[in-house]
């Protein structure tokens, strides 16, 4: 058999790390990396990064950033995400987002497209401030809420807001492979100008005969809760609803609306259900402590709000490491799983998912979980 | 209550309330961080790896022009004036990284912005030291112990007297020599400072207690020595090889030029982090202190003796930044976990503060600051020079 003219994946890589394992010598404590990302930040392998090279506003608060990603970066299937790191106000953010472009697509870019979430700071600063050449730390695709390869299915989609983002890439995956089965999809929106992706979606439902498109504004007409997702609802707009395969993607309320209309339908295998997980904790009012679990020991203990979390850690036995005990040295760092803890020198409290905590000087705020 | 083991009038309340003032500037600064502290940082970061990439290319450049290659610029003063720039050049980027970068990345100053790449417990820096060993000697032991006899490491760095606290012995008598050795090899005298390995040649434990700690330094040692005395020198000679057939040069003589040009560029970092760092703590003026003195010691009185045992450097915005801010040495050690760029507008705060309260301020030109170091370590080389450990001991039980 023949060589095919392309090398694999693999290989090529292989020959690069073998080189710039020497050519690291010259580079320590750096890597080769380091000095290429000089040159063209694409380069790095250290990290990837992807530059903006289209933003794109879909409605008042939605905007969709066109990303070249690195050399590094690997295909994904429709309907995963990516983590996108945003620096905003000198600090570094992580949030994922859905890719929305198939991946189909010829030009290696991908799309993500953001909406402004009321309090969101970095959703409303990527809707306003990131602007063409600007250079973005990614992940690599991941997330298991997508369409399997081969074997054909009927799917129903029910998404509402944002949460068109995965269906909009995997219906658009399938009409470049030309393999579209008979698709229904509902999609709910505030009003008619809120729809992310609206005149893509509506061009695709006129040029597609097997795409059947719903859109539901659940804050226009006379009664506008009855727009609500509702079982009623489902029959009328897609009566075949029980052979068909859900792909659902939305706010949690609708996720458990519909989550419970399948069970009674006993169809909950046929459910496939993509959440985005909130990256605060609500602060509580009463924050005067509360259980503390250390995530990487698997220790749970109480810590109310004045003990540090270091000598919460030490009374459950623990020995976490820990220098000045004061807040200076930073030896005790550690990353914030879940949860809420209070720094007790200034009284900030850190409610935001990977954030660093100073075990020595903060306590518990509510429950928390610790990265120890 | 006086307090008359510092060189201070003030009451307990009064040292508290010096604390909380404290507390409030570095709040207000800690609060006020954002985009323009991170456009410093990456600046910085981008300037160093282009410099140092770039002046290993320029002593590259000069072999180009040693006289065998007969053209009309070949001659040893065009071809060393040109490796003294890159020399220059690599010397200064060593020196950003080390001082302005790494120094301060390693004290927790950048972790804020939670950026991966720029973080304490990741970040590894271009010189012997491990930077997690040296995060553990420096950030905790110096920064929480500083200037205290037994406990701080850096009071003397267990081969000086730099107090006349510290008890003389005749191996002093030798200490300008150590000095003037500690200079030129700084880098690898960061590298082996150790509790564990001072421990030992006291004689209070065994080798083989330390041999995983020995191999960790050895290591980061090796991948220096490999870069700068094989990796770099090694790929000149190797192009020189070929050469060599046309033109009459060694390929040795290559080699140790580039290794040479990499020495000089070492020495000069070396030369000048020692400058700076010990105009931190050592010239006139600056305060130590016994254990009985800092035993349960409050926050006021810690930010106290920070301020009495630390020494500032008067200079130009250049100076501080190659200085890596340890021109503010006071600022640093009171806020060691303030990014650096904001030391210099706190630094007013901060002395107004201090003159109110009656607290010495030691600031002043690098001059004085090193010449009155250099003073004191000739002079304490000899018994005496100033009150001892002992009596204060015994008048502290007495009072």
């Amino acid at each position: 058999m023949r060589q095919p003219a392309q090398p694999e994946p693999g290989a090529s890589p292989s020959i690069w790390s073998r080189l710039s394992t020497i050519t690291d010598y010259f580079a320590w404590p750096l890597r080769t990396s380091h000095y290429l990302e000089l040159v063209n930040p694409l380069w790095t392998t250290h990290k990837m990064q992807a530059r903006v090279v289209k933003v794109w506003d879909e409605t008042k608060d939605a905007r969709t950033l066109t990303l070249r990603p690195g050399l590094n970066w690997r295909g994904h299937r429709a309907g995963q995400h990516v983590r996108v790191g945003i620096p905003a106000n000198g600090k570094h953010y992580t949030r994922t987002y859905t890719i929305s472009s198939p991946p189909e697509r010829e030009d290696d870019c991908f799309t993500i497209t953001v909406k402004a979430i009321d309090k969101g700071t970095i959703s409303h600063h990527i809707v306003r401030n990131i602007k063409v050449g600007d250079y973005l730390p990614i992940g690599l695709p991941q997330g298991d809420f997508y369409l399997p390869d081969a074997q054909p299915i009927q799917p129903l989609f029910i998404t509402a807001g944002s949460g068109i983002t995965p269906a909009f890439s995997m219906i658009n995956s399938l009409i470049a492979q030309g393999r579209l089965p008979d698709t229904c999809h509902i999609h709910y929106a505030p009003h008619e100008f809120d729809v992310v992706l609206g005149k893509e979606l509506k061009a695709m439902d006129r040029y597609n005969d097997r795409y059947h498109l719903n859109l539901i504004y659940s804050r226009e007409g006379d009664d506008p809760s009855g727009n609500r997702f509702s079982k009623a609802q489902l029959d009328a707009l897609c009566p075949d609803w029980k052979d068909r395969d859900v792909y659902a993607c939305g706010p949690p309320s609708l996720l458990e609306a519909i989550e419970q209309c399948m069970e009674e339908a006993g169809c909950s295998r046929q459910l496939h259900v993509e959440r985005f997980r909130a990256p605060f904790t609500e602060i509580p009012d009463d924050a005067v402590g509360g259980r503390v679990r250390f995530a990487q020991s698997d220790v749970e203990a109480d810590g109310d709000s004045d003990t540090p979390l270091l000598k919460v850690a030490e009374e459950a036995g623990m020995n976490p490491p820990h220098g000045c005990r004061m807040g200076i040295c930073h030896t005790c760092n550690t990353t914030l799983v879940s949860g809420c803890v209070r720094d007790l020198r200034t009284g900030e409290v850190l409610n935001e998912a990977g954030s660093i905590v100073q075990t020595c000087i903060c306590a518990a705020a509510g429950d928390c979980e610790l990265d120890l | 209550m006086k307090t008359h083991q510092y060189p201070v009038d003030l009451t307990d309340e009064q040292i508290e309330e010096f604390g909380r003032e404290l507390e409030a500037i570095r709040n207000e600064v800690f609060d006020s961080r954002g985009d323009r502290d991170r456009a410093y940082i990456l600046k910085v970061i981008k300037t160093q790896r282009t410099m140092a990439v770039s002046s290993r290319f320029v002593i590259y450049l000069s072999l180009f022009f040693i006289p065998a290659w007969g053209h009309a610029l070949a001659t040893w003063p065009v071809a060393l004036t040109i490796m003294g720039l890159g020399v220059f050049a690599l010397g200064i980027a060593k020196i950003l990284e080390n001082m302005e970068i790494a120094h301060n990345v390693l004290h927790a100053q950048w972790d804020w912005m939670k950026d991966p790449e720029i973080q304490s417990n990741t970040w590894e820096w271009d010189t012997m030291s491990p930077s997690d060993r040296w995060m553990h000697s420096h950030n905790v032991v110096h920064h929480t112990w500083t200037n205290v006899l037994e406990k701080d490491l850096d009071v003397g760095y267990g081969i000086m007297r730099v107090t006349p606290m510290q008890k003389w012995k005749p191996a002093f008598l030798l200490q300008p020599i150590y000095f003037i050795l500690l200079m030129l090899l700084f880098e690898e005298g960061v590298a082996v400072h150790e509790q564990a390995i001072d421990d030992h040649l006291k004689g209070k434990n065994k080798l083989k207690d330390f041999t995983p700690l020995l191999k960790r330094i050895g290591y980061k040692v090796w991948r220096q020595v490999a870069k700068d005395y094989i990796a770099w020198p090694l790929a000149a000679a190797l192009v020189a090889i070929p050469i060599s057939f046309f033109v009459p040069f060694s390929p040795l003589l290559v080699f140790g030029m580039v290794a040479g040009a990499n020495a000089v560029a070492n020495l000069i970092r070396n030369i000048w982090a020692f400058t700076i760092i010990f105009c931190g703590h050592f010239p006139a003026g600056a305060h130590n202190f016994t254990l009985e003195q800092v035993e349960g010691e409050t926050r006021g009185r810690w930010y106290l003796r920070q301020m009495l045992g630390s020494c500032n450097i008067e200079g130009s915005k250049l100076f501080h930044i190659l200085s890596g801010n340890l021109s503010h040495q006071i600022e640093h050690h009171l806020f060691p976990d303030m990014c650096s760029n904001r030391y210099k507008e706190v630094a007013p705060r901060v002395r107004a503060l201090a003159d109110r309260y009656g607290i010495p301020y030691n600031s002043a030109s690098l001059f004085r600051q090193f010449g009155t170091t250099w003073l004191n370590n000739l002079r304490l080389a000899f018994p005496g020079g100033g009150e001892p450990y002992e009596p204060r001991r015994e008048e502290a039980s007495q009072s």
